[in-house]
């Protein structure tokens, strides 16, 4: 939402930092076997609890912190998605776990989402397989120094969407102008060589957008369009095509 | 003890079925099970379970993988008996190749492997609970399973994924006196769950809501291949253990709790009974271990390679049977590696249980068929 700390000041930016993550409510998105680790870390011995990490979030509306601890598929995937947007600003997102980091050992499986930071942004990421609970009161004390180090206001830090971002850079990727090698100014002919063929032009002729006529999101029919312009038709009348024979060589 | 009441309203009230989604996300399901429910008020119509949420494609990565890098995902469907995968995995590629396993090996993995059940049964004996909204006994119950995944981390290095099978034994022998500190934990673990006994068994509000709640009759349990403490509470008495032992099974009586109620009380008492014969049965077996010396597995070739063939190895999982059946061509990975989970056949029961049962009995009849949603979905 607002990232106004000049209007706010210090005393209040240190205040809502203090706050945010002094009081974490954990949305539990626990999906596999680090959700029993996550469970071990709230139980007796490694107790989260002290930190602030309250796990009775009765649902993502209620809740700051997402653990997504254990496998992401394909198939739950958007559900994760959804209930990261029901949940308000400002909220953090820990990736506990190789699975959601990065895909873990299924990293070559046809039906897993290699990393939930391919959905959503992600503060802090815990690497295991499983992590030690250790490991999480770790990742949390990590995530509160992050928090304090926070510059914003009311709404939180906003942060990219990846889903949204991956969308974007796959548009740009295919409407960036094409790289096309450099065109001497004047070409350099070999001694003795008769050139009989017209050279084409320093640049090739451009289909409509300034794209290359190649580019089949420009031609308005299927298939590559032909270099030679969309309108030849083929096979072209003999009176149009020139072809000599180079006389290099003896005969 | 349920009596039901019928007020007339005098307007003869229509009623519409409403379509209620449970999950995948939810508090009370085990991960992530979704349930597509057809509720006429607050009684269950019709339940569809869903599956496939936690679906990883474990199988077809099998097929891609070396037989001693199966272990590895092998561990990970069931994560709460990881110990209990792997033995079974590796069960079956020794059979193909004809590997004798050594007998400090057997008596190490029947130890380990009792072990691993007691510390899935206390998971479910925390979290059934839970849901049934009694607090306490999960933190009862995950204090005994930090003193057995001490443990096991000892000999293993890991605390759920153990990756201590290796085909032919285990990875390493045990550390110096790892037997005794491992009969002394049993003993701790066996002095402290009257704890846990003694606040739930017997608990009347416990009681209420789990007797005579989702009634599994032994038929239907055998219909849909129901296995382990489910079909045992429901008085089918099968048990891989004793009715055709694998490891070293076959020297030990084991005694099979059963029960005939075949309702969510039942079930969880045969959880809790189980347990403490699988702590009898390891500190047998550790006691054993102490006896028998010689090495703790068998020098492999560089490539392992599973002669062609194919087999059928079966374990008694914590959660029921697991069957792998194992396809070889030869090669050094396998060519198919099939997986038969005990949670798939016992969820399937749930589409019976559930129907004609209200809400809360729903959450009680959920929790108390103990599935994992990786065996499921693998």
């Amino acid at each position: 939402m607002s990232e106004r700390p000049s209007i706010l000041g210090e005393p209040i930016r240190f205040v809502l930092n203090w706050g945010r993550r002094y009081s974490l409510w954990v949305f539990n998105f626990g999906l596999a076997c680090c959700a029993i680790e996550f469970i071990a870390t709230s139980m007796g011995r490694h107790d989260f609890i002290r930190l602030g990490v309250i796990p009775f979030a009765h649902g993502p509306r209620q809740a700051d912190l997402m653990v997504v601890s254990g496998t992401v598929t394909d198939k739950m995937a958007p559900a994760i998605k959804r209930l990261y947007d029901q949940m308000p600003e400002p909220k953090y997102v820990i990736s506990f776990g190789a699975c959601s980091n990065c895909g873990g050992p299924y990293w070559d499986s046809y039906s897993v989402t290699k990393g939930v930071d391919q959905l959503i942004p992600v503060d802090v990421y815990v690497p295991g397989c499983p992590p030690r609970p250790e490991a999480l009161l770790h990742g949390i004390l990590r995530l509160q120094e992050r928090i304090a180090a926070e510059q914003s206001g009311p709404g939180g830090v906003s942060r990219p969407d990846p889903v949204v971002a991956a969308r974007e850079a796959e548009l740009a990727a295919l409407t960036a102008p094409p790289v096309r090698p450099p065109f001497p100014a004047e070409p350099v002919l070999p001694e003795g060589v008769v050139w009989h063929r017209d050279r084409p032009s320093s640049a090739p002729v451009l289909g409509p957008g300034g794209r290359l006529p190649v580019n089949e999101l420009s031609a308005d029919r299927a298939g590559a369009g032909s270099p030679f312009g969309d309108d030849e038709t083929l096979p072209l009348p003999l009176d149009r095509i020139s072809y000599q024979r180079p006389s290099s060589g003896p005969e | 003890m349920t009596r039901e009441v019928v007020v007339g309203t005098g307007t003869g009230l229509d009623t519409a079925d409403m379509v209620l989604n449970i999950g995948p996300q939810h508090p009370s399901t085990h991960g992530v099970l979704r349930l597509k429910l057809v509720l006429d008020g607050e009684r269950v119509i019709s339940c569809e379970p869903i599956i496939g949420y936690m679906h990883r494609g474990a199988e077809k990565l099998f097929e891609v993988r070396d037989y001693r890098q199966i272990i590895v995902l092998a561990n990970r469907h069931d994560w709460l008996s990881a110990f209990a995968n792997e033995l079974g995995v590796a069960l079956a590629v020794e059979r193909l190749m004809g590997i004798e396993v050594p007998e400090r090996a057997v008596w190490l993995r029947t130890a380990l492997a009792e072990l691993n059940r007691v510390l899935n049964h206390l998971m479910f004996l925390g979290s059934y609970p839970l849901e049934i909204g009694a607090i306490t006994p999960v933190f009862y119950a995950f204090r005994e399973r930090e003193t057995l995944q001490t443990i096991m981390e000892e000999v293993s290095g890991g605390r759920m994924h153990y990756m201590f099978n290796r085909v032919g034994g285990l990875k390493e022998e045990v550390p110096a006196g790892w037997t005794r500190r491992a009969r002394a934990a049993i003993g701790e673990v066996r002095r402290r769950l009257p704890d846990l006994d003694n606040l739930i068994r017997r608990n009347e509000i416990f009681l209420a809501r789990t007797v005579g709640v989702g009634v599994l009759t032994a038929e239907q349990a055998a219909a849909y291949g129901a296995s382990g403490p489910v079909a045992r509470a429901s008085g089918l008495d099968f048990d891989l253990r004793r009715d055709e032992p694998y490891l070293a099974y076959g020297s030990l009586s084991v005694p099979v709790v059963t029960r005939q109620e075949g309702d969510c009380h039942a079930r969880f008492e045969c959880l809790l009974d189980q347990v403490f014969v699988s702590l009898d049965l390891a500190e047998t077996c550790l006691e054993r271990v102490d006896q028998i010396s010689g090495p703790v597995n068998v020098r492999l070739p560089k490539v392992v390679k599973a002669p062609e063939g194919h087999t059928y190895a079966w374990t008694e999982n914590p959660l029921g049977i697991n069957g792998y059946y194992l396809v070889s061509r030869g090669e050094k990975t396998p060519w198919r590696m099939k997986l038969r989970t005990a949670s798939y056949a016992n969820v399937q029961a749930l589409s019976t249980l559930l129907p004609g049962c209200l809400v809360p009995d729903l959450i009680a009849i959920l929790g108390s068929m103990f599935f994992v949603v990786g065996d499921i979905d693998k």
